[in-house]
């Protein structure tokens, strides 16, 4: 299925009425939608047209107000001027049922089930058949199996969610919203914690709903993702609409700058890459782990990291390389194997001993081990320096400011509000608030697990650059990603991951690509 | 009615929203509202006379009657924001008494200083450990504190039987009287100590870093620990003193009716004490704490007990009576309730977020 352009294609101007792709109506049409908070103005006259079988993407970096679309959509925010059509009927959604019940559907960004209910009570929950008043468990389990056979998900609708990998879980939460009859899906970040294999199964599930006249509104930062599956964009930009633009009309060299308002030099920037003409592998290493493991976590394996050198871990989700992280920050204890930090052995019993050791550690998890969402930003940023001194040597206000103010300036943190809330912001400005807490405690490694999921480009080319300074300046970093690009860019030596093993190492060069990445995870490291 | 109860000052109209808008707004609302019942009732409730250098009256009875609970509500307060609670309190209540009046009556001289001093600390250090053991089943055991001292509520009063050897113990003491009937500067000892220690804890939080990293924990313990928050310490911590305090709490119990009893003393207090910190504001979720909020609720509460009497309120219907003033209390500060009662100035801004919380569109 190709599209057509749809008439004023790539202007600024709102879209034109009528028809779209394959002259049909759009079943989502939504004009000059404005959303205010106090004091911000989230949304200024967006317009968003969706048509029945197609994939929409809808681009914007962090804090664009793709979030705040999608809720105005689902009903989640009111609107504060602008109109919304389903189907031609203006609507008027008070509260998330109403979408739903209009045949908006939503899957969120992380996966929001019930884990310990069963497949089949998740997929049906709140839509079970009932016999004399009662839940016929029977037939839902049936009407569930349904709905995963439409998916081309095999799995028992009996076993508990929790039991499945984070894809499996997230092609339930489709299979759930599909069993209202969904004219129009929206999936927010559907792939973030995907691995390849897992977002083609995934696609091939948008595509058979997208054929069935399923209206998709697609939102992702993986550019490349959004170039395989969408057919037409909407891009946003601080909460305007910059134009709406057929997938196979714009490069993505001009998709970028759109995004960002800004041209090829920011694009150059991201290209920023490690000074590999230094070799820091000399001396003792910074840190070297010896046949260290953890049973039913990661295999006993050997990781040296020298001081300014970045360390990239690379495999696929679930390879163990967040499990190598956890056991360098004492997060998880392991039960084999030495850690010498400096030649002196060292024991990293919690993340408090290795906080002590000046180990740092970001984990991947960002809302559930990073942020504490009801603490202001300030007191996030300080956090760890505050947990160093101990309770009773509270921060004097001055120096709290003092290192507030830099990081802030320094990450470009946005809103520059030290007040606000942390989890008031967005995803990747929460990121570099949690880089600026590690960083105030001035460590001497740097444990970062997929620092840049989930966050829009510009960020991550702050990020990456960060860690690239860094190592210039002699921190030592580890760098989990699952971009094999981020990776290759910013280690001096790689360590490649494969079923909770470490299968290789390699020093990086101009000559190493991501294929020999690809190979090494393949083969196992055996070649 | 001219020279009431301390009330937020209606600061100029241009700041009636910021002091609508404070969290303590409508809780010490709730509490001139009672003092207003009991003043239009009895139009001498809030007169305070002094009698032989003692304050009397009404809000010094109040003063007084809080006490326990002020204690007791003060370690829930930290407890609760670390997403935990203790229901052991109204049984460590108990031992406390129990320890301290069985010490006393054995010993040959019940009325010395030194006799009492012994006693207290005693008992003290007993509710210290029985604390550290509460600490120790949730912050290092890992067993959910509801079930935790769940354990101590039931078994702690059959510990303070087993002291008092199933008798009422009963003792003459003047130097513990003191403790809970006594006066000093024309104030009760118990109000001087609870409020003394009250103010002392509300310092150490929030001068100290200890406010803060018992919210992180509250918070997120996960990310907390990730970010080098010795959470296991501070959980233990906030247990251990919830123990001391409630022992203290006892102590002044025992000491107003120079009796201990196993199987009355503190009953229910467990459920006072939540209910003041929730009047209070502090969420039983755990995080963000309000210390001024409990001690707005204790009061709250210490008043409505009196109103009751005051009222001439039968003692039959007495319950029904404490839950509609608690509905009506918790109905005011529910940010949904207030939604659904306020005009909507603008279109749809009362849609609310699935959470139910009033903050989703709040951008500070």
């Amino acid at each position: 299925m190709t599209s057509t352009p749809a008439g004023s294609v790539g202007t600024e101007q709102g879209p034109e009425r009528g028809a779209g792709p394959g002259g049909r109506a759009p079943v989502v049409e939504m004009t000059g939608i404005s959303v205010e908070f106090p004091g911000v103005k989230a949304l200024d006259g967006v317009d968003l047209r969706l048509y029945p079988g197609e994939v929409h993407a809808l681009m914007g970096e962090n804090g664009a107000g793709k979030s705040t679309l999608i809720k105005a959509l689902t009903g989640v925010y009111g609107i504060d001027d602008g109109e919304i059509r389903v189907g031609g009927t203006p609507l008027e959604f008070s509260w998330p049922g109403a979408a739903q019940a209009a045949g908006i559907a939503t899957v969120y960004q992380e996966v929001n089930l019930c884990a310990n209910l069963t497949v089949a009570e998740n997929i049906m929950l709140g839509n079970e058949p009932r016999r004399l008043g009662a839940i016929d468990w029977r037939a839902t389990r049936r009407l569930a199996a349904g709905h995963l056979a439409t998916m081309g998900l095999d799995i028992d609708p009996a076993s508990s969610l929790g039991a499945h990998s984070i894809a499996v879980q997230q092609l339930v939460a489709i299979s759930r919203a599909m069993v209202v009859d969904a004219k129009v899906l929206i999936l927010d970040e559907p792939t973030s914690s995907l691995d390849a294999d897992e977002v083609a199964r995934l696609f091939a599930v948008v595509r058979r709903l997208r054929d069935q006249g399923v209206a998709i509104l697609f939102v992702s930062h993986f550019i490349e993702q959004v170039y395989e599956i969408s057919d037409r964009m909407t891009v946003l930009r601080n909460g305007a609409r910059v134009g709406e633009y057929p997938t196979a009309e714009i490069t993505r060299a001009e998709l970028v700058s759109r995004m960002i308002g800004r041209t090829m030099e920011v694009l150059e920037d991201l290209q920023v890459r490690t000074d590999r003409a230094v070799d820091p592998t000399e001396g003792t290493p910074f840190l070297r782990a010896v046949g260290l493991g953890r049973r039913g976590s990661v295999e006993p394996f050997d990781l040296d990291v020298y001081q300014g050198e970045v360390v990239g871990l690379a495999g696929l989700l679930g390879s163990g390389r967040t499990e190598v992280a956890r056991l360098l920050a004492g997060a998880d204890r392991a039960d084999a194997g030495a850690v010498r930090i400096k030649g002196a052995p060292a024991r990293l019993r919690n993340p408090r001993a290795a906080i002590d050791r000046d180990i740092a550690f970001s984990s991947e998890d960002r809302k559930l081990e990073g942020v504490v969402g009801d603490l202001t930003v300030r007191e996030n940023i300080v956090l760890g320096l505050q947990a160093e001194r101990g309770w009773l040597r509270r921060l004097p206000g001055r120096q709290v400011d003092e290192i507030v103010d830099r990081y802030v300036a320094a990450l470009n943190v946005r809103p520059a509000d030290p007040d606000a809330l942390l989890r008031n912001l967005s995803g990747g400005n929460q990121q570099k608030v949690l880089l600026a807490r590690w960083l105030a405690t001035a460590p001497e490694l740097l444990i970062l697990d997929e620092p840049t999921r989930g966050i829009d480009v510009g960020a991550k080319a702050e990020i990456q650059r960060l860690v690239a300074d860094l190592a210039a300046r002699g921190m030592s970093v580890v760098f989990i990603s699952a971009e094999l690009e981020e990776v290759l860019r910013l280690s001096h030596r790689i360590a490649v991951m494969r079923d909770r093993q470490k299968v290789a190492e390699l020093t990086n060069s101009d000559d190493v690509g991501v294929d020999d990445i690809v190979e090494l995870i393949a083969s196992g490291g055996d070649r | 009615m001219s020279a009431t109860a301390p009330t937020p000052a209606p600061a100029a109209s241009g700041r009636l929203g910021a002091v609508v808008r404070h969290r303590l707004f409508w809780p010490v609302t709730a509490l001139v509202a009672l003092l207003v019942v009991n003043t239009v009732s009895r139009p001498s409730f809030l007169s305070v006379s002094v009698l032989d250098g003692h304050l009397y009256g009404s809000p010094v009875d109040i003063l007084r009657n809080c006490a326990p609970l002020m204690l007791v509500a003060l370690g829930m307060t930290l407890v609760i924001a670390t997403r935990g609670i203790d229901l052991s309190v109204g049984a460590v209540v108990a031992i406390a008494g129990a320890v301290a009046l069985s010490f006393i009556a054995t010993s040959p001289d019940p009325g010395s200083p030194a006799t009492v001093l012994v006693a207290v600390g005693l008992a003290l250090g007993l509710s210290l450990v029985l604390g550290v053991w509460n600490g120790f089943l949730v912050a290092v055991v890992g067993v959910q504190p509801i079930i935790a001292t769940l354990i101590l509520m039931t078994a702690g009063r059959g510990i303070a039987m087993l002291i008092t050897q199933g008798q009422i113990t009963t003792v003459t003491s003047a130097p513990f009287k003191t403790l809970g009937a006594g006066f000093w500067l024309g104030l009760p000892v118990a109000t001087l100590i609870a409020f003394g220690v009250f103010g002392l804890v509300a310092l150490l939080t929030r001068r100290t870093a200890l406010g803060v990293l018992v919210e992180a924990v509250g918070i997120n313990p996960s990310a907390s620990r990730l970010a080098g928050v010795r959470a296991r310490t501070i959980v233990w911590t906030v247990f251990a003193l919830s123990g001391l305090f409630s022992g203290l709490a006892g102590l002044i119990l025992a000491s107003n009716v120079m009796a201990a009893d196993a199987n009355n003393a503190g009953l229910f207090i467990e459920l006072d004490a939540i209910l003041a910190v929730v009047i209070g504001g502090t969420s039983l979720a755990g995080g963000k704490f309000s210390l001024s909020g409990t001690f707005v609720g204790v009061l709250i509460i210490a008043t409505l007990s009196l109103t009751v009497v005051n009222l001439g309120i039968s003692p039959l219907v007495t319950p029904l009576f404490k839950a509609l003033v608690v509905v009506a209390v918790t109905l005011v500060q529910s940010p949904v309730a207030r939604r659904k009662l306020a005009a909507r100035p603008r279109r749809r801004t009362s849609s609310g977020s699935p959470s139910g919380s009033s903050t989703s569109k709040a951008v500070a």
